[in-house]
């Protein structure tokens, strides 16, 4: 296995708890993984992405120019790793907040209104997990109990609410393709 | 990989000092390394050790040079700006024989530069940085893990040798989170007990002096002569160096730290077109492993190396005194905190293949 | 013979080494002072001594105490690195004024405010003694050195730094003094000022200073007789003697 996943989107939005949560999966499945977050200025209020990877083998380069995953958040994300995906990659689409549609035929594109389906689950901002559930149906990267136990170890401390919120989040997400 | 937990590399530096024995740390912020100042400041109270934000680098550097004049193990972390800063002190732990470990995560430069990933300060950490004669030994990690690993052996050999040890990490290393097992803990009152250090005097023996000055001129020489000769011990028993896929190798790519990792993959891409490529990853930038390229240069198979770097240019010159114009060795490197993708480099490999 | 005692010695503290110091020069007077405390307060196996650069350098010779050398100005760094990692002895800098005043600032400053448990001897003679009499800091006005031929013009030069009376503005110092040593009675009163300044830290109270005025015959071009007079007769008046900070209890 050679999973490989860019998640974009605004600040705020939990890209980076998308990959980091990946990652902390991976090391309990004892896979080789790496997480990558952009960093400096741009984490303060813009864009911001991370590149998660999971392997059975070592690492190497942390970093690509193409991606075989992408989750974008919002427009300005679809915009610039749209055009990146490899050939048979997929491309997850927040469109409760993007409005484009892609052109490519050689990749899979999965519309997820993840922030209406957070918003019925509980709360919109888990809207990052919706798409993070709809990524585990589609790429078989985590064990979906995986996926819930680092969840729950995340948010264990602001209680018993927000992980329910979170895991039908997950569910929901996971149901929508 | 039961034990292994996922961090960010740069509080990887800080838990691997904790496990290595270090109790204090002095530091200044700067980006990219700014997890690690705030990881130590968390977690060194947990084991009673010492956590000061210094007033800049050049104190922080100082604070390095006291506390290791007293006898104990610190360690400091900064960036290529923060560093140039430190130089001045480091001259004067490699003048009065302190061990210290640096941590320098590199960026872009030159002056205030960028925030990316560099590898621009291979000059001043391997070539001696400071003013005078010395040498500090130089650590390039990889991935984490050997991130980890290499904390603890900087500091077993800054004791060791009574030397400043520089980890040269770099932004990418600093930011990335990837599993570590830390494969020790040691207590400081394990360790042991350093007799030259000034830490309050005991009548019964001599006066402990922590000092670079010597105005006398032969005392002096006597000194650089006795620096020397341990830097000779150095060269010759701790070289350490991976070398990937070079037996049957035509093209040897030499490249270290973060650029090696992206060769390693540029490599196996290539080798699946049937290209014949290794690489020779040097671990210990100083001492420089100029056995490994020496041997690859004797090898009838080897047609030419090619040196990947994240600078303008810098441990090629290392390269190039090994192969003294023997073989061709070429050049690519990137510059201002950009990174090469495996593509670039592995096409890189095919235009001279 | 019986009935006489013996009323002065050399601190053993400092050793027989032969000083470098100028004839006429403080230093030594200075560096007898510390000794002397030091001795009295039963300090000698917990002290660490911390020398800058300038003409007290050569003191890493002079002192029986474990002695660390530092780089220019930088003392209280090194300083604060002894001291967190050695917390129960006792640290000591031993500074002048183009290492403490000037290239140094920085340094003071923050361990002042810190309130870094340490103690600085600031011996203060207003100009850079070992590399040949250039303007200091603490250069006074119409002082010629070899960095200011005409004299020091403070229109051009600017003015020099009051270390005490900037220091005791901040909170982190638990003591600070400025004394001379220009007559025996003032050096008495420097002695005192030393001792309180090691109870400070002794007590755990914080930063302590006693900046020193003194002398410097040679690069002043006078006997050392005048240059002590110029102390009480221009120095003093600049700079006027008395304790800046002295925290309750102490």
């Amino acid at each position: 296995m050679n999973f490989e996943l860019c998640a974009s989107g605004f600040g705020g939005q939990g890209v980076m708890a998308i990959g980091q949560l990946l990652s902390y999966a991976a090391v309990r499945e004892n896979k080789f993984t790496l997480f990558l977050p952009s960093y400096g200025p741009e984490m303060r209020g813009g864009t911001a992405n991370c590149v998660c990877m999971v392997s059975d083998k070592e690492i190497g380069s942390p970093v690509t120019q193409t991606h075989k995953n992408a989750i974008v958040m919002n427009t300005p994300s679809f915009t610039k790793f749209e055009p990146t995906i490899i050939k048979g990659g997929n491309l997850l689409v927040n469109s409760a907040l993007i409005n484009d549609k892609s052109n490519r035929k050689d990749i899979n594109v999965f519309y997820v209104p993840a922030n209406h389906i957070a918003k019925e689950a509980g709360h919109q901002v888990a809207a990052n997990i919706v798409m993070l559930g709809a990524l585990l149906k589609i790429e078989n990267v985590a064990k979906y109990e995986t996926i819930e136990q680092v969840i729950k170890e995340k948010f264990v401390a602001k209680g018993q609410k927000v992980i329910d919120i979170n895991f039908r989040a997950l569910k929901m997400g996971y149901d929508s393709v | 990989m039961g034990n292994k937990i996922l961090m960010k590399g740069a509080e990887v530096l800080g838990e691997a000092a904790v496990k290595a024995g270090c109790r204090l740390y002095f530091g200044y912020p700067i980006t990219p390394q700014n997890e690690a100042p705030a990881y130590m400041a968390k977690r060194l109270p947990e084991v009673n050790g010492t956590f000061v934000q210094a007033e800049s680098e050049v104190a922080a550097i100082n604070m390095l040079y006291g506390a290791s004049a007293a006898g104990h193990r610190v360690m400091t972390t900064s960036s290529s700006p923060g560093i140039s800063l430190m130089m001045e002190g480091v001259s004067y732990c490699a003048g009065a024989e302190l061990p210290v470990v640096i941590v320098n995560v590199m960026r872009g430069g030159p002056g205030l530069g960028g925030i990316g990933p560099s590898q621009a300060d291979y000059f001043q950490a391997t070539k001696g940085g400071g003013h005078g004669d010395y040498k500090i030994i130089t650590l390039a990690p990889t991935n984490l893990q050997e991130q980890a690993d290499l904390i603890f052996k900087a500091f077993d050999l800054a004791d060791k040798y009574r030397i400043p040890v520089m980890i040269l990490s770099d932004g990418l290393l600093g930011q990335i989170m990837e599993a570590v097992e830390y494969k020790d803990e040691i207590k400081p009152e394990d360790l042991a007990k350093k007799e030259w250090a000034a830490t309050g005097r005991d009548p019964k023996r001599e006066k402990n002096l922590i000092n670079s000055l010597d105005l006398d001129l032969d005392g002096l020489e006597r000194h650089n002569h006795k620096l020397q000769k341990r830097y000779k011990e150095i060269e010759n028993t701790e070289v350490m160096c991976e070398e990937y896929k070079t037996d049957d190798a035509k093209i040897v790519v030499v490249a270290y730290g973060t650029t090696a990792r992206i060769a390693k993959t540029a490599i196996d891409k290539v080798r699946e077109e049937g290209l014949k490529v290794g690489l020779i990853r040097p671990i210990t930038l100083w001492p420089f492993p100029s056995e490994n390229i020496k041997n690859a240069l004797q090898k009838e198979n080897v047609k030419a190396f090619y040196v990947f770097e994240l600078s303008a240019g810098q441990m090629i010159e290392d390269v190039q005194l090994c192969v003294n114009a023997k073989k061709p060795v070429n050049f690519y490197g990137r510059l201002g905190g950009n990174v090469p993708s495996p593509d670039e480099l592995a096409e890189k490999i095919r235009e001279i293949y | 013979m019986n009935d006489m005692k013996q009323i002065f010695k050399v601190t053993p503290l400092l050793t027989k080494t032969k000083r470098s110091y100028c004839p006429g020069c403080t230093h030594g007077v200075i560096h007898r002072l510390v000794c002397e405390v030091i001795e009295e307060m039963n300090l000698f196996e917990e002290t660490v001594i911390v020398v800058p650069v300038g003409c007290s350098t050569l003191s890493i010779h002079y002192f029986e105490m474990d002695t660390v050398q530092a780089a220019h100005g930088r003392a209280p760094a090194v300083a604060t690195g002894v001291k967190r990692a050695l917390p129960d002895k006792t640290v000591v800098t031993y500074q002048g004024d183009g290492d403490l005043a000037s290239i140094g600032t920085a340094e003071i400053v923050h361990a002042a405010t810190r309130g870094e448990n340490i103690t600085t001897i600031f011996v203060n003679n207003g100009i850079y003694g070992m590399t040949g009499g250039q303007m200091a800091p603490t250069t006074l006005e119409g002082w010629k050195t070899t960095t200011s031929p005409f004299g020091r013009d403070y229109k051009k030069e600017g003015y020099p730094i009051k270390i005490s009376e900037m220091l005791a503005t901040l909170n982190g110092p638990a003591y600070i003094a400025r004394t001379s040593v220009h007559n025996p009675a003032n050096i008495m009163k420097t002695k005192r000022a030393i001792r309180k300044a090691f109870k400070a830290q002794k007590e755990g109270l914080g930063f302590s200073l006693v900046e020193i005025l003194s002398t410097c015959p040679t690069n002043w071009g006078m006997s050392p007789v005048n240059s002590l007079k110029r102390i009480s007769e221009e120095t003093m008046k600049y700079y006027p003697l008395g304790e800046y900070k002295s925290v309750e209890g102490l």
